[in-house]
């Protein structure tokens, strides 16, 4: 791949990585917590879940997903040499 | 040999702190020790503000710095992990400490807005913004906007906005600390102001963001510490085990079936969703506390400090996963002091009530019957003068600050004083590690941006650090002097940084990394545009309704469980026209606060100021000159991590 073309497919790869991350995102601080009322009728542990999701299970996605972002994104730079150390 | 014991200490920093935190615990266990031989509160209280600030105070001197990376950047060699605790502790304010799991406590599920909203906004900050501005290689986020904005008027927006969100806050911060010292360690208001300033000036004067990295360490250090222990020892009390974050949900059940046997409607309960703040409200201020989140200076900076643009991504995770631990624990301490109260307190006799209630109520946390709950006699005669009072404690008359739930807890758990005073301290590192860092942020862009970029471009190198020194000590010294009044209304003012971070910085940040065709113009009118319209709305629907309602198209917020108007407008204009004309108004005035456009609640003002903010940049870059392909091409080398950073400072 010539360096132009590396340049580019690096960037949209970052891009759709990004719009990956942001979905989840969205999807854990926003969407779920909408059906909360409908959720807080299933228990676990005590825990109604709609209850659950906003103090705790949407946080550990949050810690989860930037981990994982923080390794797959390393991998696409790696992939298209413009990580630091290439 | 500087260079030597330096590299010393970044090898060593696992061993450092592993026996710094062995020596805390250490010297807690001592404290523990002359508690039980009889030595009284008030001198282990000092101790601890003795022992901590005098710890944080050491490591700002060892890490006096006379270099200009160090100063602003800790010479980008803060490793990921590390930079993660600062961060954590940059961020958790003595709000975050002491204030949190009490509004969870009042606000049940709705409360939860702001645990979803402080730790959510750091996914953004690791997608959209810190990797790309530490590539870029800045020393403040004005720094960012005057480069790629074409100049000193987008530096000049970008440092309003950053003035105007963290003056406020670090002005909180140091209020944090005086009340601290004077509930908890019988301090005098102002005598604990002061030691914060001192406290803040001996970590940040000598080292700037260097001393300011390592304290915050050891600052995240003891106060996760303090923040854990009480509501672990609970839960052990309660249920044999330790994690509390487990076993609330135990908790939670019981305060439902406690609720319906005293006669809470279902729709209040603490677990039913959109009953304080209506859906709209609850994921406005979300989205609010995300964005801004995103685009607060001091945290932003922070990630300047990394050694490469891998590890400030992996330091912003590692920095949520430090806040989770607090922030998953404070709904925990919520149900825990919710059960305490509903077993112990309502539905008892005046004169049966727990010892906690009065030591609280002394100092104003507390209210029964309306007046503060000072002694049994003081409380058992309020109530008297109320109609039909039986002498048994009932909800409505019983009344919680929120600041109490965590400074209580250990008493509510029958602990010794250590406890407490441990749970001072860590709430002094708290404020204090917030002061430290927004104290930084303010200073810098005073220093670097004002001075050094636009006064005078060719000042000497120890020229530079000196003036930023002088402006480190003016601003907290005028912070800590205005804290000295006791403000309620600016630290009411803090829950607006976030929404005016959001709308002025975040379009501006975002869209110049991540759109190549936002144009100097574009960028600088859109600041202008989302800051003032969020600007606007905060100061009129809390300090002008009446004329928002004449001249902005306001009315009436409406109740989120009835859907009725919180306020008949009409009717307080026909009858008291002097009450709705009023000018600036107080926030007991009836309709302070409670007006509005489309039902958003002022905190979340951003939720206009943002799409403003964005719309302007993006119409106005359409009929702007496009940046030119020297520009464009400097935006391609901030959005991969290889080759030298953009900005290189001399």
């Amino acid at each position: 791949m010539s360096e132009p073309n590396k340049v580019q497919a690096h960037w949209a790869e970052t891009q759709r990585l990004t719009y990956i991350m942001l979905g989840i995102w969205a999807f854990f601080s926003f969407f779920i917590h909408m059906f909360a009322p409908a959720l807080n009728g299933i228990k676990i542990l005590g825990f109604p879940l709609g209850f659950y999701m906003a103090a705790q299970g949407s946080l550990i996605v949050f810690v989860a997903q930037l981990f994982w972002f923080s390794g797959a994104q390393d991998k696409v730079d790696r992939k298209y040499g413009m990580a630091e150390d290439d | 040999m500087a260079t030597e014991a330096k590299a010393d200490f970044t090898s060593n920093l696992g061993r450092i702190y592993t026996i710094y935190t062995g020596g805390f615990i250490a010297f807690v266990i001592f404290i523990a020790i002359l508690e039980r031989m009889g030595v009284p509160n008030t001198i282990l209280g000092y101790l601890f503000v003795a022992f901590t600030i005098g710890v944080y105070a050491a490591i700002g001197i060892l890490s006096r710095t006379m270099q200009v990376d160090e100063y602003y950047v800790a010479g980008r060699k803060v490793p990921s992990f590390y930079n993660g605790m600062a961060t954590a502790a940059d961020w958790m304010s003595a709000a975050s400490f002491i204030g949190m799991a009490g509004t969870l406590y009042l606000l049940g599920y709705d409360g939860l807005a702001f645990i979803l909203g402080w730790t959510g906004g750091y996914v953004l900050v690791a997608t959209l913004i810190a990797p790309y501005l530490r590539k870029f290689g800045c020393y403040t986020v004005p720094d960012f906007l005057a480069f790629r904005f074409g100049g000193n008027a987008a530096r000049i927006a970008g440092i309003v906005v950053l003035m105007s969100c963290s003056f406020t806050y670090v002005v909180a911060q140091i209020v944090g600390t005086g009340l601290i010292g004077a509930r908890l360690l019988g301090m005098s208001f102002e005598m604990a102001v002061f030691v914060g300033l001192v406290g803040i000036l001996v970590c940040s004067m000598l080292g700037g963001m260097r001393a300011v990295t390592w304290t915050q360490v050891a600052q995240y250090i003891v106060l996760i510490i303090a923040y854990l222990v009480p509501v672990v020892i609970l839960s052990t009390q309660k249920f044999g085990i330790p994690i509390p974050q487990l076993t609330y949900g135990t908790v939670l059940s019981e305060i439902q079936i406690k609720e319906a046997a005293l006669g809470v409607a279902a729709t209040a309960s603490h677990i039913v969703p959109f009953a304080r703040y209506d859906p709209l409200n609850f994921f406005a201020l979300v989205l609010c506390l995300m964005v801004g989140t995103a685009s607060l200076p001091h945290v932003l900076m922070r990630y300047f400090t990394t050694p490469s643009v891998r590890e400030a991504r992996s330091s912003v995770a590692w920095t949520l996963l430090f806040i989770f631990i607090l922030y998953f624990t404070a709904p925990a301490y919520a149900a825990f002091a919710k059960l305490e109260v509903f077993e112990n307190v309502i539905g008892k006799p005046l004169g049966q009530l727990p010892g906690w209630i009065y030591s609280y109520g002394k100092i104003g946390l507390i209210q029964i019957c309306g007046v503060n709950a000072v002694d049994v006699a003081t409380i058992t005669a309020a109530c008297g003068r109320i109609a039909g009072h039986t002498g048994v404690l009932g909800l409505a008359n019983f009344a919680i600050q929120a600041d109490a739930i965590v400074i209580a807890t250990p008493e509510i758990a029958g602990l010794p004083y250590v406890v407490s005073g441990l749970v001072a301290a860590g709430g002094l590192a708290a404020a204090l590690s917030t002061a430290d860092g927004l104290l930084l942020a303010i200073a810098n862009a005073l220093s670097h941006d004002v001075y050094s970029r636009m006064i005078n471009k060719n000042a000497p190198v120890a020229r530079k650090l000196i003036i930023a020194r002088v402006l480190l000590v003016v601003v907290a010294v005028l912070a800590a002097w205005v804290a000295s009044g006791r403000p309620a209304d600016i630290v009411a003012m803090v829950a607006w940084a976030f929404s005016l971070a959001a709308a002025g910085l975040f379009p501006a940040l975002v869209m110049g990394i991540w759109s190549k065709n936002t144009t100097s113009a574009g960028a600088v009118a859109g600041i202008w545009a989302g800051f003032l319209t969020t600007l606007v709305y905060l100061v009129v629907t809390r300090y002008f309704p009446g004329f928002g309602v004449d001249y902005l198209g306001m009315y009436s917020n409406v109740s989120p469980t009835t859907g009725r108007a919180l306020v008949d407008l009409a009717k307080i204009k026909a009858e008291t026209p002097q009450i709705f004309n009023q000018g600036m108004v107080l926030i007991n005035h009836p309709m302070a606060s409670r007006v509005g456009w489309f039902n958003v609640a002022n905190i979340s003002a951003g939720l206009f100021g943002m799409p403003v903010g964005f719309l302007t940049m993006w119409i106005v870059s359409k009929f702007t000159t496009a940046p030119s392909s020297e520009m464009q091409s400097f935006i391609d080398d901030i959005r991969r991590p290889r080759g030298a950073a953009v900005m290189i400072e001399k």
